[in-house]
């Protein structure tokens, strides 16, 4: 999917009309099938500049298109439908407590599935293997019948990752996917993340904290009190770059322990791991 | 702890204050205020319980019921009684539940389409609070009210008093529904909602889930009142264990009644014991 923001300036509905927007004016496109890393220091607008992609921020001023098409035209059935496509994993896992893990992961499926398909797969599971391949993609296919609350935090989040295996959509949108992951695991489901996303034909746009991973995305954009920064290459985020993208929020820039180059990817764990 | 802090605590520097605290002592005088009026309005005066002349009055009604009349025959006609009490309250309940579970869909915030992007769109604001109205009518009338006119139209018996329970409750199970689901943690149904799942969907994979053992807790509890409501409704002829009551009453037959209230004892205890285990599968 081919996305376009020409002038997108964005404002949280709760704000105060005092402050200024929240992102923008932002104005960039995004190419089918592109990996793209998001920096930037807290409160930069990396997570709000995700919602106004997954179309669940409406811009107060300018565009957003998704192949041409300005989803705050059509109606509200056609925009949830458009919505489909989107894919936004927000920074907590959205994952109910008293849920099975293999329900929360095949629920990426509803916007496919017919509301008598999704009924079904209550009874009894629709697709069990998707599910537990999904799981394998990022280490969890041990946990398929688990209750999300038996779950540590970054078992959750590696479930919440899972869902993009089951996706039918084709921008993915994923909020700081590694808060609570030690860096051997962040760096399998960055890994995992990226192989998906080249292997569906997503569009990736991953916000993140860890400049070391970043700097492996082919572009990473530095966001900054809501403005755009850069957007280079990971491999040209240089340390003045960073240095002024994090100005008076150096704390957040120390070294996280990861290595700047990755593994070779692995093939994924085969299906037959339990 | 030193000389000069413990001054401290005696003298406090207007910085050290609680700045709520003026206006917590205020709110507490003001509740005072609306309550002294209240009272007077009902006559509240307890000490007129424990004048003699009241105290032999109830002591001679609290006395007539022991021993408690346990001839099998009437037990019998309690058992019968206790059954139709225990299907009014479910039949009810369970109609008031066909009621309460669309208007609770069309009324909640939480399977807003529109409501993703902020505030909700005019269309759906308006249909929410049409719902909301049905709701508000429907609980505000008394079941007992529902069930005289119901008894005027169908006759005596159970039928008036389950079409009263559904009635109102369904208007109160409603407005609880679409509560717990709007105050519970809507994470994980507005990521659904947001991914593009439908509005349904998302109730049974979003919503319930993080609901269900509110939902279910508060579901058997309303059992238990439709119960006690069943009784209240027998002494308008709509049948069960309160029109048996009724009967006992009239002839001042405390024994009868002493059966008939533990009777009623037993049955929430029961569904006390069923809502803890519910709550203990589910939670």
């Amino acid at each position: 999917m081919r996305v376009a923001l020409e002038g997108v300036t964005v404002r949280h509905p709760a704000a105060s009309s005092r402050s200024g927007p929240a992102l923008g004016p932002l104005s960039l496109t995004m190419e089918p099938g592109e990996q793209i890393a998001v920096v930037g220091p807290s409160g930069a607008g990396k997570t709000t500049l995700l919602h106004a992609l997954a179309c669940a921020l409406q811009p107060a001023a300018g565009q957003v298109q998704f192949d041409e098409i300005d989803p705050w035209r059509l109606s509200t059935r056609r925009l949830h439908q458009q919505r489909a496509h989107l894919f936004l994993a927000p920074q907590v896992p959205p994952l109910p407590p008293r849920q099975r893990v293999v329900t929360a992961v095949l629920a990426a499926m509803l916007p496919q599935w017919s509301l008598v398909t999704s009924l079904k797969s209550l009874l009894y599971p629709a697709d069990i293997p998707a599910a537990r391949l999904a799981l394998a993609q990022f280490d969890v296919a041990d946990k398929l019948w688990d209750r999300v609350d038996r779950l540590s935090g970054g078992e959750r989040q590696r479930v919440a990752l899972s869902r993009t295996a089951l996706t039918s959509a084709r921008l993915w949108l994923v909020d700081e996917p590694l808060s609570s992951l030690d860096p051997t695991r962040a760096l399998q489901a960055v890994d995992a993340l990226t192989r998906l996303a080249r292997e569906r034909g997503a569009t990736l746009v991953v916000a993140l904290h860890q400049i070391d991973v970043a700097k492996r995305f082919p572009r990473v954009l530095g966001l900054r009190e809501g403005q755009l920064q850069f957007d280079v290459p990971g491999v040209d985020l240089s340390a003045e770059r960073l240095r002024a993208l994090y100005a008076q929020h150096e704390d957040e820039l120390l070294s996280t322990g990861y290595p700047t180059r990755l593994p070779e990817p692995e093939a994924a764990p085969a299906l037959s791991r339990r | 702890m030193s000389t000069s802090s413990v001054r401290a605590i005696g003298r406090v520097s207007p910085t050290e204050r609680d700045p709520a605290w003026l206006s917590r002592l205020f709110w507490a005088c003001a509740g005072l205020a609306v309550l002294a009026p209240a009272l007077v309005a009902t006559e509240f005066k307890p000490w007129l319980l424990f004048e003699p002349d009241s105290l032999r009055v109830s002591g001679q009604f609290v006395a007539d019921f022991f021993p408690p009349k346990i001839e099998p025959a009437f037990l019998a006609l309690v058992a019968r009684e206790t059954w139709r009490t225990v299907a009014i309250a479910t039949a009810g309940l369970a109609l008031g539940l066909l009621i309460a579970i669309p208007l609770t869909l069309l009324s909640t915030s939480v399977l807003s389409v529109s409501s993703i992007t902020g505030r909700m769109k005019t269309g759906p604001l308006v249909v929410r609070q049409i719902m909301r109205a049905i709701l508000i009518v429907l609980r505000s009338v008394p079941e007992l009210v529902w069930a005289l006119v119901f008894v005027r139209v169908v006759g005596l018996g159970p039928t008036a008093g389950v079409l009263a329970i559904a009635l109102t409750y369904g208007g109160m199970l409603g407005k609880v529904y679409s509560e717990i689901l709007e105050s519970d943690d809507r994470h994980a149904a507005q990521s659904l909602l947001r991914n593009g799942a439908g509005r349904l969907a998302t109730l049974f994979y979003g919503a319930l889930p993080q609901s269900a053992a509110e939902l279910t807790s508060y579901s058997v509890y309303r059992w238990e009142c439709a119960i006690r409501s069943s009784a209240v409704l027998g002494f308008v002829g709509a049948g069960g264990l309160g029109q048996q009551m009724d009967n006992s009453m009239k002839m001042f037959n405390g024994s009868e009644v002493a059966t008939i209230l533990m009777a009623f004892i037993v049955l929430v205890a029961i569904s006390d014991w069923v809502s803890a285990r519910l709550r203990r599968v589910i939670g």
